[in-house]
């Protein structure tokens, strides 16, 4: 029966179900706890500036990064005190969402 | 003499006006594989019943040089005409007139024609063809969006609106079309989307086609914005026409009643159904079981199979079905099927159609997209729905109805008014393995052998709650019927809750969770 082709397995309480399983299931993105040490860009955009050098120790509310997007200045703030370790991005790099501009020790 | 040379002067203005934007636009829109404006109308309406209101407006836009261009008709038709016999008011944008862009005039030829349509009681049929506001008019442009989207909304739920996407359909256009009950798509024709791939290139550096950003696929498949999908605009045409004979003209008003007959023996509901609850099936062969000449017309067919929506006849009357689909990700609700199935629910019981239900699911999709995603409030619309709704509601239990699925998918306690359940059904709070290691967990764990045991538990929850006989002990269920008895009851249901009458309290309007 061509129906009951491409079948996968679903559990629910225990129990295993026989059944198609839809793509925005498969794709679906499995969660990942946020990680202060990393400074994420969280909209796509241009980066205006770095505010912070390699090796610099800064505050929890400090500004790291300026990003050029939606037509306005977005200004990225540190969310913890400490180092930064490394500087992924340069000044006028063009950065997808998601990307890792910075991360801190 | 005198009145010849009159009527000769309105043939040569009607036939220039007829011709648009002329015939090099044409042979443009026909290269796009696109019909004109007026050849849709003809293509959808009965034959020569099509009468056309406001062919010689024109538009009074002074700036931008616009007082020396002439725009015939303003760049969109409407009028009145028939579809099996059954008044419908319809307009459609003429995207070889200044690109179907819509002005001052041209919106007002929209308003014109769709408080006609509120007024007479009749549907609307919108077909969406345009490159979106005409820019030198300005915020008159503007305001004629805004003037649609209220009559859109005052007009919602009394009176059919159908929107046709044939063509770009961008920007705050496209709320239009959002804002009405059916939305039919046609493969690399429609585009639809908020904000188009060059803005979202400059704005954001991303790179998409029009296709992909809005095409009609995305809209059928993932953002449920459509309803009807088809590969041709005839094959669009033909399913506008199908739906009509469903629907009731306005909401004071039943469905077009047809001559009933018997299914097709092909679906045998006693065979369709695997008896172990975990094992998939297709719902709508059930469906098919019971409806009039196995006749159902699925409704956003590509969208959030797990639910499955649509029209059916039952004794000759329209009835809307609602089924879990087991065949797509085991019929769970989430946060698109919730979605789907809500607004079906709202739009038969503002059009007056009952709802038959089928149940058959092991509860809602677990996960911290869905939890994110806010399937509780998602979730919370077919409550409310259910529970609003004061057509005739009828439910059917297959198979699994377990925990909040079971209240949600037209219980009894949401005021069904009948709920049969066959004699595979499962009312519980959840399946039995998942029960059972609840129940006995401490017993289970400290067994010498607890998968033995664990075995052993889940057949004794198995024996005791995995029927329909509990629920049917406390009047939840009206009774316990074979398959093969389901559309006798089914007749009786629909037939005597002909004259149902339910009693609202008074309010402005509910809150539902949007």
């Amino acid at each position: 029966m061509k129906k009951t082709e491409n079948l996968g397995i679903l559990k629910i309480n225990s129990s295993l179900y026989k059944t198609r399983l839809s793509p925005k299931y498969i794709n679906r993105k499995s969660y990942k706890p946020s990680n202060p040490k990393t400074i994420i860009s969280f909209i796509p955009g241009t980066v205006l500036d770095i505010l912070v050098k390699e090796g610099q120790n800064v505050r929890k509310g400090e500004d790291l990064v300026i990003l050029d997007a939606m037509k306005m200045q977005n200004i990225m703030k540190c969310k913890i005190d400490g180092k930064i370790r490394k500087i992924h991005v340069n000044t006028g790099d063009k950065v997808s969402k998601g990307t890792i501009l910075l991360e801190l020790k | 003499m005198a009145a010849n040379k009159k009527i000769e002067e309105l043939h040569e203005k009607r036939k220039k006006i007829l011709l648009g934007g002329g015939k090099q636009a044409i042979e443009k829109q026909k290269a796009m594989g696109k019909r004109t404006a007026r050849e849709r109308i003809m293509a959808l309406l009965d034959k020569d019943s099509f009468i056309e209101y406001d062919l010689f407006v024109e538009h009074d836009a002074r700036d931008f040089d616009m007082d020396k261009k002439s725009l015939p008709s303003d760049g969109v038709i409407i009028g009145s005409g028939t579809i099996y016999g059954a008044q419908v008011a319809i307009y459609a944008q003429d995207f070889t007139v200044a690109g179907g862009s819509l002005g001052q005039m041209h919106s007002r030829k929209i308003t014109k024609i769709m408080d006609y349509a509120l007024k007479m009681r009749m549907p609307l049929i919108g077909i969406n063809d345009s490159g979106g506001a005409r820019i030198q008019e300005g915020v008159n442009s503007l305001a004629g969006y805004g003037e649609i989207f209220f009559r859109n909304t005052i007009s919602s739920g009394i009176i059919p609106q159908i929107s046709v996407i044939l063509g770009p359909c961008a920007g705050g256009a496209v709320y239009s079309p959002a804002l009405t009950d059916f939305v039919f798509v046609v493969d690399k024709i429609s585009k639809m989307f908020i904000t188009g791939p060059e803005v979202i290139k400059t704005v954001l550096g991303e790179e998409i086609s029009m296709e992909d950003l809005g095409g009609a696929r995305v809209h059928s498949e993932i953002t449920g914005n459509a309803h009807f999908f088809s590969t041709s605009e005839e094959e669009c045409f033909a399913q506008i026409k199908r739906l009509i004979t469903f629907i009731p003209w306005n909401n004071g008003r039943k469905a077009k009643s047809f001559e009933p007959g018997e299914p097709d023996k092909k679906y045998n509901p006693e065979k369709i159904v695997p008896d172990d609850p975990t094992l998939p099936y297709d719902v709508r062969d059930v469906i098919r079981s019971i409806a009039d000449n196995s006749d159902f017309f699925e409704i956003m067919e590509l969208y959030a199979k797990n639910i499955v929506i649509g029209f059916g006849r039952m004794g000759g009357r329209t009835t809307g079905f609602v089924a879990n689909q087991p065949l797509e990700m085991a019929g769970v609700l989430d946060v698109d099927s919730s979605d789907k199935a809500a607004r079906f629910i709202r739009y038969c019981d503002a059009f007056n159609i009952p709802i038959i239900t089928l149940v058959d699911l092991p509860g809602y999709l677990p996960g911290v997209d869905q939890e994110h995603a806010g399937v509780i409030r998602h979730g919370a619309k077919v409550l409310y729905a259910y529970s609003e709704a004061t057509v005739p509601k009828i439910t059917i239990i297959l198979r699994k109805a377990y925990g909040g699925g079971y209240i949600a998918m037209s219980s009894r306690h949401l005021r069904a008014d009948f709920v049969f359940a066959w004699p595979t059904a499962e009312i519980a709070v959840m399946g039995p393995e998942g029960a059972a290691n609840i129940i006995f967990r401490k017993e289970i764990m400290s067994s010498d052998d607890p998968d033995k045991l664990r075995k052993q538990k889940v057949e004794e929850y198995k024996a005791k709650f995995a029927s329909p006989y509990v629920a049917a002990a406390r009047g939840y269920v009206d009774a316990v019927i074979e398959p093969k008895e389901t559309r006798r009851f089914l007749m009786h249901a629909i037939a005597a809750s002909e004259n149902k009458v339910v009693k609202v309290l008074e309010k402005k309007h509910g809150l539902p969770p949007f």
